[in-house]
């Protein structure tokens, strides 16, 4: 079966085994390019497994993933983001000892050759620093750039996970629960944020808020123990009886 | 000497080294696997227990409370050390470096102060000072006791932790400290219990070794090195890794030696570097 | 900042330039020696203290410098210029070769391994009599001529050399810390996972730090062979390897000036301790411990901690 020229990413029977268990159980899923889908299950399905399976921090034991249409089963993960690849993480993982602006020029320069740069300082390179301080504001840090990650709240966190993973300008975005810990009022913040996100990117999301999944989401898949059992828009999804007895009734 | 004479020899004392080694290295492995603590003070155990299982058998001129007084001596520092001091660098492997490395140069100048800088020999009992001959060839007596004493206690530590309650709860740490935790076993205690294990088989491994290469002052960084390629090669937390690392360091140190003298460390090490090479974590080690 | 850092750090070396000709002979050869340990000290703190990677066998570049130094300097009578230049290239290529195998250990596996490739160096050195002279050391190890320009054999002329030197190693560490890729080794240090997702191939960064930091080291132990005359095992011995990490600890780690300052005290301490007392090994453990329970993040880091909060 060959690929779509639309297909941002296309997982054919991937499977993780963990000794006996089947964390992820010969899962296929197409997510088209520009589509936004949500990854929705209960808790224990697979779903950062399967993210981390996708993003290349895990080795599949069975199936394949391809990434634009080209096969990234073995690639190890920096690779994949080079191809387009980006994810934030469901514990915030940022860098604690550095500014949140070292943080943004971090992710900024990391698919340049600048990074190899040794002699000369990084204040040498304005391009960066304003490509850095253009991805802050969009996500509303630009106030806090010198302060150390570690002394931000939660909220700012998670704000600055998305801005280190738009910053290369991927083509896929890979959301692991973006309001994870957040309040009311910031993930309302958080879905807006996500809601202006540039069209052109492809986002697969895993999103415990039904609302904010629902509305951000036109496509969604629903995993149950490692296997999918429903795939469609957000309509039939909602519709779908074995989907509400599995998850939306809970 | 003819040729075969020289190989089974030579196999012969590289055993007998290695049932050393694994007296060494067997508690170090362990208290790796349960504690990911680095202890550079372990080879310091080594050598304390011999300087006070020389004492003990100067005194008492029983080889046996020798082997006893020193590894019960050095369990209890053992346990001040860990109780006192690394619980609270849990993670911080520089701190814990430096903190070790600290104790190991106290522990130097002590042994220094109080026994002073001459080697000695720790007196054995008569029978294990001969030899024996078999089908020709001399063999040490002593150094079948060694590898007879390790045997001993390779059989007990397998009992140990593959037949009772308490080797269990330690296995389970070994594979994963947290979900111990989380099933209710009391992860510090049982810590503490391999960690006075571990030090008592290094000094009993000083004892044995003190009445055969002798007691003396740089023992402790001596002996070090051989402990940490044993659990490297044979894997962190690993009872058979501990098993396989001491035989094998033990006999390529002593092929090593006898065949490539100006060589024979890099001949212990560049396999190391090898194995390390085909499986990061060690033969049976699982990283 | 960077250029604060900078002028102090020159105010510094012009401060020692000028005490030179003031100082006695006993004294002088003391700063050299911690200026020396003090190239050693930096160099294991951009592996340790920016990269995150506490390797307890630097010791290892160290010595191959200044063995070969001793080496080409007794035998060959090869001047200034070779040595140095060999010195360095070796300790890199024998780093280069470690490095293969270390780099892709992690946290406790890479502290057993990096001791345990120090001690091969050691071994070598120890054993490999016919090369080395083993535990009798090379002695005679002549100091150079400046390019012609006269002799190092004076402590004076020496000591501006070596000061000359470590500014220069400061200088060029100083720009690997502030660039991009002193700003990607910091990023490892905090992150591995993080740096990967965003596309750094992480063990690459890792290797050429390691590179890099051994051959820096291996600069310092060419100083070092023409600073003593007589190279020997305990150059390469572990017990030197982990008081190089005592001073990038008792320093401050990721600071380099804490390098500096932890060498600087080291050399000093053991210097003048062991004057007075035969138990100086005693109150280095001493030392040593109370770093840990008193100082976990060195002196410039608790200086700088609370400049910054």
């Amino acid at each position: 079966m060959t690929a779509a020229a639309g297909d941002a990413l296309r997982l054919e029977a991937v499977t993780r085994h963990f000794g006996g268990l089947r964390a992820v159980d010969a899962v296929s899923l197409t997510v088209r390019a520009g589509e936004r889908r949500a990854l929705i299950g209960p808790n224990g399905a697979g779903k950062t497994t399967l993210f981390n399976l996708v993003a290349g921090v895990l080795p599949v034991t069975a199936g394949s993933i391809r990434l634009f249409g080209e096969d990234v089963t073995r690639a190890p993960a920096h690779r994949r983001a080079a191809r387009g690849l980006a994810r934030t993480f469901q514990i915030t993982n940022l860098f604690p000892g550095l500014t949140v602006m070292e943080n943004c020029l971090l992710a900024v320069q990391a698919l340049t050759p600048v990074k190899f740069s040794m002699l000369r300082p990084v204040a040498a390179y304005p391009r960066l620093r304003a490509r850095a301080r253009a991805m802050l504001a969009a996500v509303g840090l630009e106030t806090v750039d010198e302060v150390l990650v570690a002394n931000l709240s939660h909220g700012e966190q998670r704000q600055l996970e998305i801005a280190l993973a738009l910053a290369g300008q991927p083509r896929l975005l890979l959301l692991d629960e973006p309001t994870a810990g957040l309040s009311p009022a910031e993930s309302r913040l958080m879905a807006d944020l996500l809601a202006g996100l540039d069209p052109a990117i492809t986002v697969l999301m895993i999103e415990h808020d039904m609302d904010i999944a629902l509305a951000l989401a036109s496509h969604v898949t629903v995993l149950h123990y490692g296997r999918v059992i429903a795939d469609g828009t957000r309509e039939e999804i909602r519709a779908d009886p074995q989907v509400r007895e599995v998850y939306l009734g809970a | 000497m003819s040729r075969p004479d020289f190989w089974i020899i030579q196999t012969f004392n590289g055993l007998s080294y290695g049932a050393l080694l694994f007296l060494l290295a067997s508690g170090l492995s362990l208290i790796f696997g349960v504690m990911r603590i680095v202890n550079l003070a372990h080879g310091s155990y080594f050598m304390l227990g011999a300087y006070v299982g020389l004492t003990v058998a100067l005194q008492t001129r029983s080889f046996v409370l020798a082997l006893l007084g020193g590894a019960a001596a050095i369990a209890l520092i053992g346990i001040g050390m860990e109780r006192l001091f690394l619980r609270r660098l849990k993670g911080q492997t520089l701190g814990q470096v430096l903190m070790t490395v600290g104790f190991a140069l106290i522990f130097q100048d002590l042994a220094l102060l109080i026994w002073g800088g001459d080697p000695y020999s720790i007196p054995v009992p008569r029978a294990l000072t001969g030899s024996f001959t078999v089908g020709g060839v001399v063999f040490s007596a002593y150094r079948l006791f060694l590898i007879a004493l390790a045997a001993a206690i390779a059989i007990a530590l397998w009992l140990l932790l593959d037949r009772t309650r308490v080797g269990a709860l330690v296995r389970a740490a070994v594979d994963d400290a947290e979900m111990a935790q989380g099933v209710g076993i009391n992860v510090p205690r049982a810590s503490l219990g391999v960690f006075a294990l571990g030090s008592a088989l290094a000094a009993l491994g000083g004892v044995a070794g003190g009445g055969f290469l002798g007691v003396y002052p740089g023992t402790d960084f001596e002996v070090l090195p051989y402990a940490f390629v044993v659990v490297i090669v044979g894997g962190l937390g690993s009872l058979p890794g501990a098993i396989v690392g001491s035989v094998l360091v033990g006999l390529l140190d002593n092929f090593g030696k006898a065949l490539f003298p100006e060589l024979s460390y890099f001949t212990l090490f560049a396999p190391m570097a090898l194995i390390l090479a085909i499986r990061p974590t060690g033969l049976f080690g699982r990283g | 900042m960077i250029r604060r850092r900078a002028l102090f750090a020159l105010g510094v070396a012009a401060a020692l330039a000028l005490a030179g000709p003031l100082l006695p002979a006993y004294p002088l050869t003391l700063v050299t020696q911690a200026l020396i340990v003090a190239i050693l000290a930096m160099s294991l703190d951009v592996l340790l203290g920016y990269t995150g990677l506490p390797s307890l066998g630097h010791a290892a570049y160290w010595g191959v410098g200044a063995y070969v130094v001793a080496l080409l300097a007794t035998e060959r009578g090869v001047g200034l210029a070779g040595c140095a230049v060999a010195g360095i290239v070796l300790a890199a290529l024998t780093a280069a070769v470690f490095g293969l195998i270390a780099i892709r250990a992690a946290g406790t596996y890479f502290l057993m391994i990096t001791l345990a490739l120090g001690m091969v160096v050691w071994g070598l050195a120890f054993r490999w009599v016919s090369l080395t002279k083993g535990d009798n050391g090379i002695s005679g190890v002549p100091r150079p001529d400046l390019f012609g320009l006269g002799s190092l054999a004076g402590p004076l002329p020496f000591f501006y050399f070596t000061l000359v030197a470590a500014v220069l190693a400061w200088a060029l560490l100083g720009l690997l810390v502030a660039s991009p890729f002193g700003l990607t080794l910091r990023g490892i240090r905090e992150s591995e996972s993080r740096m990967r997702s965003l596309g750094y191939n992480v063990w690459l960064h890792k290797y050429l730090a390691f590179v890099l930091s051994g051959a820096v080291a291996g600069g310092g132990g060419v100083l070092w062979a023409y600073y003593n005359g007589f190279v020997s095992p305990t150059d390469v011995q572990l017990i030197t390897s982990v008081e190089a990490l005592l001073m990038v600890a008792l320093g401050g780690p990721g600071t380099l000036a804490g390098s500096v300052l932890g060498a600087a005290v080291i050399v000093f301490l053991k210097n003048f301790v062991s004057i007075y007392t035969k138990r100086w090994l005693l109150i280095l453990g001493a030392v040593y411990i109370g770093v840990i329970l008193f100082a976990p993040r060195g002196v410039m880091g608790a200086l700088r901690g609370r400049s910054r909060s």
